[in-house]
């Protein structure tokens, strides 16, 4: 620690850090606009100009930018200084020169960091009377809005969104009076975390495009703070509601998990809640016509389906709660996994793993820290996106080492990239296709997906020979060496692989793990298993290894099970057609609770409107086994109940947590989510509306002239309200950060212990799998045996952010950057069916229409099926299959969407 | 390895010539790093282009493979890389303090009057385009200008007849 002294008091700070971040730490006011806390200084705006003094001698000083100065020991500034404050004014002025004066009709306003600034740093009169500089905006997709005259040429943009997300196609054009910020022609913005820019823009020039459309100022939003249900990273979200709709969706902090940051799908993603299919009302089938269900005919049907001969079918997609509330009703040994039987015997292994102590399962912030990485057969980006998103902070590590040695602080973030140059971290990708992560990769091998596996068996062999190896080939020895000698001179290695294709993959990734861990005296390895869903974790846990699903739908097709309820989950999408009709049609009685209609309850003889993530309280498990809590943000729509609800007596989400933590073996923590006892301050709830929520009284008048009863919360710590004190005792209850003059999400600082370090009373979350099991050894290296004939290609799934997740491909702005189901495959196979791009293809085994898309990053021999929104089941398909040309050549969305780095031929077809 | 250019943006590019081919990959020996030929390679295709378009610039982007978005930046932060097609002759019209003395004024008003083309505009016959620049660092010469590659000092109304004259003339 140093002492430095700021206006006369003497404060510690952190010699390591830049004296902005130190004075923000301290809770001081310090304008700026270049530095953010996750991207370090640049010294581009000078708005954040002090007065630093020699010694106490000194009463001249000299100006310098806070986040270009180390708070060495010692240091005398001074923030207040009049020099200071009136040479940050000038800067100010000067850079609000061409703003133009729309705050009314920006979206920005309110939540603006430049307003903000403006304020603090006192340029309260605009005396620039001259012309102000226009620019041309440009069409920059679906998602994000450009309105360049708004923009103070702070570079924040563009260095969020090449230097750090690793996007090639936003720069800074032009020069001195006229520098733009924008693609090289107007188009979408390929990257897959382009979002971020609203938030990232201190000011109006990006915004979100979807939210446009259904806009409200921050203060009129009810936000509660919510876990994004996107994939298994379980981001931290702030999603705003208002007039019972759903409107955006913003970052919100966790200092373990997403930070400040999230990917496109968590971002737009969400308004499937307000997708105009919602299922509203208990329905019942009489006939092939639905009737409504009144309650009491609910509760019978219930009743009915307590009776001994009911299963119920858990959900990766629904929560703890509701899936914990089916398995009590139906019983542990009729609760059957809510995924495909393929998913759920890697979802064994992957549980296995995750109590083992020779391993570790990394959060986004420990990945951001790894030195060498290896992936293992998954695409990250299109799985879980935040993690790409940390992998491209990882191989910034060797920079940092660099600067390090010679003595350039981290956070001088342009000397750091200048001295590093090409220098990365190593980072090494073996899989079936080239990914988005390539450009940052050392070392890329694209294999078969067994020859994936055998080559993670050899590399855990050269690790540890004690390892088993699974194939004489030599073919990739070279690389195989590099990349056992990279993981061994590492100190933080790391091991991502996931269950998109089978357990093998997972099998390979463990070896090599536990070879790193047996070779290095025993220390415990970073080994990062992704899963597909919310709650592939929470699920897995709760499912018995001896209950696939395939189980569960044997038994209601021989008759052994009668009734069944299927929980927040298209069966179509997880076991093959022929069998879940099967069984749908055995069983007496379907009842299915979900959100949307599916085709699963196109076959169900009672319907039950469950809630979307927003209208209901809950927890869901990440891919790490964190448990995290997602608050109500709003009413549910007409009937619909969170399913937990219309399944037991249970009253309130804390009794059933209570049950969890106290029944279910791994939960035990979980009851640690809840917030603290007493969160209420002065016997008041934590209001979910600002207390600047406009039009309370009025906002339905043409519904109603008299004053509406404000709605009650009779089960959370928060309320439908104004009234109450936001945010301060519990963290874990902060949904809208907002201090006194920080009106935009960069108040964040005034919450966090330090800059970028946990939120006050931190809440990150709760690890809930113990690691007690020491008895672990290696898998064996099972061979493939499936060889393809001249006619067959070897089947990979491939998922996609925009469309591979079915709650957030019923979104609007995700459907809108979408494609139809397709095939990729390599130029020769291609060529050998006489397909050309976009052709429409007939895959076997059911004659499934996908259109083909040749790249030239795929294995020959290898086919990737994107199976689209729905349209086609992975569950109908697997192993080998065959591709041919389809009769008819109509497609809908086309894959003119897909971004790729490797199409094959000129024309696209959309 | 890695395809910085998205392939349905790299395919809106054009083939380099094998002129301009055998030139940039000169310049590549000179560099350690691809990015910093980009503004070599922008002055290699605007002298055998006259200008860049956007299928040369791409086609320069997917050549050394670096991002389109950068190269672009590079582009337009020089004002004398052109992204508009201009004339056959480039008028570089000093227009800073000691031509102002000199009376660049109205000389740019001669010009002006004589070819009908304001600062940024070409003229109908493409032959030429009019351009201000801050300084060309001739003072004591003012008032100045280059026409391509060659300069002109103490410009009068006459001067500037025989200039253009000259000019039309070469091309013929």
């Amino acid at each position: 620690m140093a002492k430095i002294v700021i206006d006369g008091v003497e404060h510690e700070v952190n010699p390591d850090n830049n004296l902005l971040q130190e004075c923000l730490s301290l809770g001081l006011d310090l304008p700026y606009f270049c530095w953010h806390p996750s991207m370090g200084s640049v010294g581009a705006c000078r708005q954040c100009a002090v007065m630093q003094y020699r010694d106490a001698d000194d009463k001249v000083g000299m100006l310098v930018m806070a986040c270009m100065t180390p708070a060495t020991d010692g240091a005398i500034i001074s923030i207040e200084d009049k020099g200071a404050k009136s040479f940050r004014s000038d800067v100010i002025e000067s850079l609000m020169i061409s703003h133009p004066h729309d705050c009314p009709v920006c979206e920005e306003g309110g939540e603006c960091h430049l307003q903000d600034m403006t304020l603090m740093s006192g340029h309260n009169y605009r005396r620039y009377d001259k012309k102000k500089r226009t620019h041309r905006n440009q069409y920059l997709g679906p998602l994000i809005n450009h309105e360049m005259n708004r923009c103070i040429t702070c570079y924040r943009c563009v260095r969020y969104y090449g230097d750090y997300a690793g996007g090639t196609d936003l720069s800074a054009q032009a020069s001195h009076h006229h520098v733009y910020f924008g693609r090289h022609e107007e188009g979408v913005l390929e990257s897959e975390f382009s979002g971020n820019l609203v938030e990232v823009c201190p000011t109006g020039v990006f915004t979100d495009k979807a939210f446009s459309e259904n806009y409200s100022r921050k203060w009129d939003l009810q936000t509660a703070p919510s876990v994004c249900v996107g994939c298994s990273v379980g981001c931290n979200t702030a999603p705003g509601e208002r007039y019972g709709s759903l409107r955006r969706t913003v970052n919100r902090y966790n200092s373990e998990v997403n930070g400040y940051f999230l990917c496109d799908r968590g971002r737009f993603g969400f308004d499937f809640v307000n997708n105009r299919d919602r299922l509203l009302e208990p329905v019942q089938r009489v006939d092939n016509t639905g009737e409504l269900l009144a309650d009491d005919q609910v509760k019978a049907l219930i009743k009915e389906f307590t009776t001994d001969g009911t299963i119920g079918i858990g959900s990766p997609r629904a929560s703890n709660e509701s899936n914990f509330a089916l398995r009590a009703m139906v019983g542990e040994e009729n609760f059957y996994a809510g995924y495909s039987d393929v998913e759920h015997e890697s979802m064994i292994v992957i549980l296995d793993l995750a109590s083992d102590t020779a391993f570790h399962s990394p959060s986004v912030r420990e990945i951001e820290r790894a030195d060498a990485v290896l992936i293992l057969g998954e695409d990250v980006t299109n799985v879980a996106p935040r993690i790409a998103l940390a992998l491209r902070q990882s191989v910034r590590n060797q920079a940092k080492d660099l600067a390090d040695q010679s003595r350039i602080p981290q956070w001088q973030d342009a000397a750091v990239r200048e001295l590093a140059q090409h220098e990365r971290s190593p980072l090494s990708i073996i899989s079936p296709a080239v990914s988005r992560l390539d450009d940052v990769a050392c070392d890329r091998v694209i294999e078969a997906l067994p020859v994936v596996v055998a080559m993670g068996h050899q590399i855990a062999n050269k690790i540890s020979t004690s390892a088993p190896n699974a194939s004489s080939s030599t073919e990739h020895d070279e690389v195989i060496e590099k990349i056992a000698e990279q993981l061994k001179a590492a100190k933080r290695p790391l091991i991502i692989a996931g269950n998109s294709n089978g357990s093998e993959v997972i099998k390979a990734a463990a070896n090599i793990a536990r070879a790193l861990h047996d070779g290095s005296d025993k220390s415990v390895i970073d080994l990062c298993l992704l899963v597909p869903e919310v709650n592939s974790m929470g699920m897995g846990l709760m499912a018995g290894a001896a209950n696939p699903l395939g189980a569960g739908l044997e038994k209601l097709q021989s008759g052994e099970a009668k009734r069944v309820i299927v929980l927040e989950n298209d069966l179509y999408r997880r076991a093959a057609k022929a069998t879940v009709d099967a069984a749908l049609t055995a069983a007496a009685k379907v009842l299915v609770l979900d959100q949307l209609p599916t085709a699963t309850t196109g076959n169900a003889d009672v319907i039950l409107p469950a809630t979307a993530f927003s209208e209901h309280e809950a927890t869901y498990i990440n891919y790490e086994g964190r448990a995290q809590l997602s608050f109500q943000v709003h009413q549910s729509q007409k009937q619909a109940q969170p399913s937990w609800r219309w399944l037991c007596d249970a009253e309130h989400i804390d009794d059933l947590v209570e049950r969890c933590s106290n029944e279910l073996s791994g939960f035990a923590r979980l009851r640690e989510v809840l917030p603290a006892e007493n969160p209420f301050i002065a016997g008041m709830k934590v209001p979910r509306q600002s207390h600047r929520y406009s039009g309370r009284t009025a906002m339905n008048a043409n519904v109603d002239v008299h004053e509406p009863k404000q709605m009650e919360d009779k089960e959370s710590v928060m309320s439908f309200s104004m009234e109450g004190i936001p945010s301060q005792k519990d963290a874990s209850v902060l949904a809208s950060s907002w201090a006194p003059k920080w009106n935009s999400n960069q108040s964040i600082s005034k919450f966090q212990d330090e800059v970028n370090g946990e939120l006050k009373q931190g809440h990150v979350g709760c690890l809930l799998i113990e690691r007690k099991d020491s008895s672990g050894s290696y898998f064996e290296a099972a061979p493939d045996s499936t060889e393809p004939s001249a006619n067959q290609l070897r089947l990979v799934f491939s998922y996609q952010i925009f469309g591979s997740d079915e709650l957030s491909a019923r979104a609007k702005p995700i459907q809108a950057r979408m494609t139809d189901a397709y095939i990729g495959l390599s130029p020769a196979d291609a060529k050998a069916r006489d397909l050309r791009q976009g052709d429409v293809a007939t895959i076997s085994p059911l004659g499934s229409l996908v259109v083909v898309c040749i790249r030239t990053g795929i294995k020959a021999g290898t086919a990737l099926l994107h199976c689209g929104d729905g349209n086609i089941s992975p569950a109908d398909f697997s192993g080998l299959i065959e591709v041919e040309k389809s009769a008819t050549q109509t497609t809908s969305r086309g894959i003119g969407n897909l971004i790729v780095s490797d199409f094959h031929e000129k024309e696209i077809n959309s | 390895m890695s395809q910085q250019v998205i392939a349905s943006t790299a395919n809106k590019a054009r083939s380099l010539s094998l002129e301009e081919i055998a030139e940039i990959e000169h310049e590549m020996t000179l560099y350690p790093d691809k990015k910093a030929v980009g503004l070599e390679a922008l002055k290699i295709v605007q002298k055998h282009q006259g200008w860049v378009s956007d299928a040369s610039l791409l086609g320069i982007a997917k050549y050394l493979d670096i991002p389109a978005a950068d190269l672009e930046g590079v582009a337009t932060f020089f004002n004398l890389v052109y992204r508009q097609q201009v004339g056959k002759n480039v008028i570089l019209f000093c227009d800073s303090v000691s031509c102002w003395i000199m009376g660049c004024e109205g000389i740019k008003g001669y010009i002006k009057e004589q070819l009908a083309i304001d600062y940024g505009e070409t003229t109908e016959d493409g032959d030429f385009t009019l351009i201000p620049v801050p300084c060309l660092g001739d003072c004591d010469k003012a008032p100045v200008m280059m026409v391509g590659p060659d300069l002109h000092r103490n410009l009068t109304p006459e001067k500037i007849d025989s200039i253009i004259k000259d000019y039309k003339n070469k091309q013929d």
